[in-house]
């Protein structure tokens, strides 16, 4: 299973084309503690790079986007009640979105694991 | 002889200061700003001491009108306010404190509110309430907004028994954005609700309405709330703060927005200003609110205590996303408010309202009684009611002004087609000899 | 200490009313009549004065403590200014609405109309409205005015540009009147990026919001520069006169070009704060807004006497339910009166000569990111402490414990760990030298102690609050008893 980033700080899964979706570590470590995730509604079509989602911490709050195009089959209905699972596992059981994605061919625009690690460095 | 200056320091510490910032006088501390851009003029008068500023300010207040005897509303209302809330809410602890940002040296404010946020949940049967708005209805324009973003529709209702001033607020806020506002008009004499659910439909965000309403009938928004959820809607209820001490609240008739004005509870007139709005709701909308919300936590030995929460939903955060733009409230007014249900107590306000209603209805009965005068409201009143005249209202008012009684508010200026009719509103600070003095006079512009 | 809600004794009364002198009327219909009467509390009147005197206790106030806090002006509320307000207490907004009424209101119509004109001439506007109800209000009126010019001209417009530097409010007030939000980055000396500004202005730009001297206390040279760009795309110039405190006397918007402002009367003109409201926020426009302004207008006429103008055509129509936050503005007219224009003057010279002193005397030990002379406020970094895990935040707990409340921070969100700094004029050398050894003090615990932070506040009634849980909890209402 390859996982891809973006720069805005989403990681995407991929496995038979299904993509799962959410905020890598260093963006869960930035928020602080996370109150409050929006996730989007199932069945509802985002472009790549569009708001998928929406994620709050005491004082600050910031979209979520679309790493890839594609329709949204399934959310992290656990986060409703215990958003801190984010600050505790951003890149696994805090997945916000698993989706179908709509054109395998996005993920070149993103990052690897060696780039996106070689980019937080960069931001210092 | 000297002005008033608030300005402490000595020249010789000027002189001191002055040299630590290495400027060689207070013009060169402005050199930032270039002489092109200079103020070309600034021809304000000479000051004066506190004294002669007191001296011409109640000169000023003077050329008021005194002691005219209100049987005007319009949705600010001449109450009564107990000592203790201008001594209370007057301590400097209070007023002359800001927005609590640091919650550890705040705690006497985000507490009070804290409890005001649970004295209106409690008088309108809502869940969550912010920590204030601006006055009803801004408050109803926010509420509004609001139920625009939770159903992600953009058509709204209104009722024309709205008051005009907060209609035009909502049409104000709402004129450039992309929103259908239907305003349904009054039938005076007809309250029920039927036009209004009629125009309830799958595209409609919210039905507005006011109860008591502007004429000031008191309706039962049951089968309206009813029909709206049904639809997928919400309803939006104006609520006058007094009328709860007796009037079924919005949230036992199926309110999900409750907003309203809350002048009526400790704050004077004051020539319109400042009182407090409030607004309330279901507890799924709490993220929906705009403005501030104190919340209760623990502090790290697990103490109770206080914060300003679900700051994210607001602009200093969130910019040009955030729920709306507001950032000051009225504080103190809300803290006003809740010294005044406080004092008057649960039984208290249900005492004033009943003084409100039971005045009302004797000046209804009195007015009712004259030849030609006609009450039209339909239903049952508070502490308004709307009666038409065998005159001109505007005229029968402008006589009666003269007279230092302020009759009650014509309708003609918002709704044309009633220029005969006039809204009277009694409080509880009127007596038995103001009400018969203004049928008296009444009666005999109406037989002249 | 307990809620009042948890002092409440059923059956226990405060304030008693008036015996009715009227008969009683028939009950409400069934429907209509409240089943259960408010929940509100039960308390003898001495019960509600313990209660409250004890809430006022735990605030830090100006009246009791220095209160530097960044971009909200905390000067001395003169308490002349609450007796002026009273004055006008018993006056009822209606009676002018009356047919002829406004022959009843003379004082209070003339307090609102010349406190108008006195701000015009403060500010270099043509006109001025007092109906919208704080600054944040304020901007929205303000930027609906401008929605009703251009679409008076046939102007298609679609957005207003803001410096990243910017009052929240800015961006928030212009997306409530509909428009998209481009934001300007702040170029490396401290001012709007004047290059990249020049970028993003096209045809479409319907203003540009501003606040100078800015959130960083510094005030932009290239301002008339931007004016001047701004109106070559017929984009109007916005001010926000949250800081106008510097400039009093010295600098009017309206001679450097700015369309439309607005101003804290709060802030500037001296009135309390209340602990988050009410405040006041006049909007002042140019000649070609003023058909735009909205109802009801107070005007004067020829014979001296003030009245209320029938809705004019172009009005956007009513903001709020009056003429203003009346008592609000009877203070500010008040403050104006005494200080008259040589006071008024001394104002802003003493508030930058403070501030100037308070930064010389700390940028040895913080880090002071635009390292300029200021205006009415500085900004500093706590970057230096940081790296001992000393924050910005720990910084204002450490002052807390020491009686001061502290200066804004983590504002403006383009300063890392800003430390956000506003004496104001009505400081005293003394005060604001304890204030500087404190900081000093502060600056130094950080470099040898700095795990002592983590304990402070300790003399307050609570320790630091757990905001987290409230956020995620979310009770904003008693439901005990």
């Amino acid at each position: 299973m390859e996982t891809y980033f973006t720069k805005e700080h989403e990681w995407v899964k991929v496995k038979d084309g299904v993509a799962s979706v959410g905020i890598t570590e260093y963006a869960a470590h930035q928020l602080g503690d996370v109150t409050f995730v929006e996730l989007p509604k199932v069945g509802k079509t985002v472009k790549q790079f569009e708001v998928l989602a929406a994620i709050e911490s005491v004082k600050a709050a910031s979209d979520i986007y679309a790493p890839v195009s594609g329709k949204v089959t399934q959310v992290n209905e656990a986060l409703d009640e215990r958003p801190e699972i984010v600050n505790e596992a951003a890149e696994d059981a805090g997945w916000m979105a698993i989706m179908d994605m709509a054109d395998p061919a996005e993920l070149q625009k993103l990052m690897t694991r060696e780039q996106y690690d070689e980019y937080v460095r960069s931001l210092g | 002889m000297s002005t008033a200056s608030y300005c402490p320091n000595t020249p010789e510490e000027v002189r001191e200061m002055l040299a630590a910032t290495g400027a060689s006088s207070i013009d060169d501390l402005f050199r930032p700003i270039p002489p092109g851009l200079r103020a070309r003029s600034f021809e304000l008068p000479a000051g004066m001491s506190e004294f002669e500023m007191l001296h011409r300010f109640e000169t000023l207040a003077g050329k008021n009108a005194q002691h005219l005897s209100h049987f005007v509303g319009g949705g600010y209302y001449d109450h009564l306010i107990p000592a203790v809330v201008d001594h209370l809410a007057g301590r400097a602890e209070f007023y002359t404190a800001y927005t609590p940002y640091q919650p550890e040296c705040s705690q006497g404010t985000l507490q009070a509110l804290f409890e005001y946020q649970t004295a209106i949940c409690r008088l309108t049967g809502m869940e969550v309430s912010n920590a204030s708005l601006y006055d009803g209805g801004t408050a109803l324009a926010e509420a509004a907004m609001m139920a625009l973003r939770i159903t992600g529709r953009n058509r709204l209702v209104i009722d024309g028994a709205v008051n005009p001033f907060h209609r035009e607020i909502v049409r104000t806020y709402l004129a450039n954005l992309d929103v259908e506002l239907v305003e349904i008009g009054p039938k005076l004499g007809m309250e029920d609700d039927l036009r209004l659910r009629a125009t309830i439909d799958d595209a409609t965000a919210a039905v507005l309405v006011q109860n008591p309403n502007f004429f000031g009938s008191v309706s039962d928004f049951r089968r309206l709330a009813a029909d709206a959820h049904a639809a997928g809607a919400l309803l939006v209820v104006s609520a006058y703060p007094v009328a709860l001490g007796i009037v079924e609240s919005p949230g036992a008739m199926g309110a999900d927005i409750v907003v309203g004005d809350g002048q009526s509870l400790g704050n004077p007139l004051s020539f319109g200003g400042p009182s407090f709005g409030f607004i309330a709701s279901r507890k799924e909308y709490i993220r929906n609110l705009p403005g501030r919300i104190i919340g209760e936590t623990v502090d790290k030995n697990g103490q109770r205590g206080f914060v300003l929460t679900l700051q994210a939903r607001e602009q200093h955060i969130k910019r040009h996303k955030a729920t709306s733009n507001i950032c000051s409230n009225q504080s103190l007014c809300a803290l006003r408010g809740l010294i005044f249900l406080s004092s008057l107590g649960k039984q208290g306000l249900v005492e004033l309202a009943r003084l409100n209603y039971d005045k009302a209805e004797y000046a209804k009965k009195t007015l009712g009684n004259l030849g030609g005068v006609e009450v039209m409201n339909g239903g049952a009143t508070f502490n308004e009611f709307t009666v038409c005249l065998p005159k001109i209202a505007e005229e029968v008012v402008t006589a009666l002004l003269r007279k230092g009684v302020a009759a009650g508010v014509p309708l003609s200026p918002y709704y044309p087609e009633m220029e005969r009719c006039m809204v009277v509103t009694v409080t509880e600070k009127r007596t038995k000899d103001e009400i018969d003095t203004l049928a008296r006079h009444l009666e005999g512009i109406l037989c002249s | 200490m307990q809620l009042i809600y948890e002092k409440s004794v059923p059956g226990r009364r405060g304030v008693r009313l008036p015996a009715s002198d009227v008969p009683a009327a028939p009950e409400l219909p069934a429907a209509l009549r409240r089943q259960e009467p408010a929940a509100l509390p039960e308390a003898s009147e001495l019960d509600v004065v313990r209660h409250f005197t004890g809430l006022s206790r735990r605030n830090y106030s100006v009246d009791t403590n220095f209160y530097p806090l960044g971009s909200c002006t905390m000067k001395y509320n003169a308490k002349a200014l609450e007796e002026a307000a009273k004055l006008f207490a018993p006056y009822h907004p209606m009676v002018p609405l009356l047919p002829h009424g406004s022959s009843f209101s003379q004082g209070c119509l003339g307090l609102a109309y010349e406190l108008g004109a006195a701000l015009a001439e403060i500010t270099g506007m043509d006109e001025v409205t007092t109906q919208p109800l704080a600054g944040a209000h304020g901007e929205m009126t303000g930027i609906m005015l401008i929605a009703a010019y251009h679409e008076a001209k046939g102007n298609k417009k679609k957005y207003v540009v803001v410096p990243d530097s910017s009052h929240g409010t800015n961006p928030a007030s212009a997306a409530m009147v509909g428009y998209e939000i481009i934001t300007v980055p702040t170029a490396p000396y401290g001012d709007m990026n004047l290059d990249k500004f020049r970028e993003v202005m096209t045809d479409e730009v319907a203003a540009v919001m501003m606040t100078c001297p800015n959130t960083l206390g510094l005030f932009n040279p290239h301002i008339q520069e931007i004016c001047d760009i701004a109106h070559d795309h017929d984009a109007l110039m916005y001010y926000d006169g949250a800081n106008l405190n510097a400039i009093l006397g010295k600098v009017r918007p309206g001679d450097v070009g700015f369309d439309v402002i607005h101003l804290n009367l709060h802030k500037t003109f001296g009135t309390p704060h209340g602990g988050g409201g009410p405040g006041s926020g006049p909007v002042g426009v140019k000649k070609q807004l003023v058909p735009f302004l909205p109802s009801p207008r107070i005007v004067k006429y020829d014979d001296g006497c003030y009245g209320v103008d029938a809705p004019a055509h172009g009005s956007i129509g009513r903001t709020a339910g009056f003429f203003g936050n009346f008592g609000v503005m009877a203070k500010a007219f008040a403050y104006i009166t005494m200080l008259g224009r040589d006071g008024l003057i001394q104002v802003s010279e003493q508030a930058v000569l403070n501030a100037n002193y308070v930064m010389s005397k700390l940028k040895d030990v913080y880090d002071l990111p635009y390292d300029q002379t200021c205006m009415h406020e500085c900004v500093f970094s706590a970057a230096r402490q940081v790296k001992n895990e000393v924050h910005a935040i720990d910084i204002a707990k450490f002052l807390i414990d020491r009686g001061y409340h502290p200066p804004t921070v983590y504002f403006p969100l383009i300063v890392k760990e800003a430390i956000m700094i506003e004496p104001t004029e009505t400081e005293s050398k003394e005060t604001l030298d304890a204030f500087i050894a404190v900081m000093r003090e502060a600056a130094e615990l950080a470099g040898t102690d700095p795990a002592a932070f983590a304990e402070m506040p300790r003399t307050m009634p609570v320790t630091r609050l757990d905001e987290t849980k409230a956020a995620r909890e979310q009770n904003v209402c008693y439901f005990g008893c």
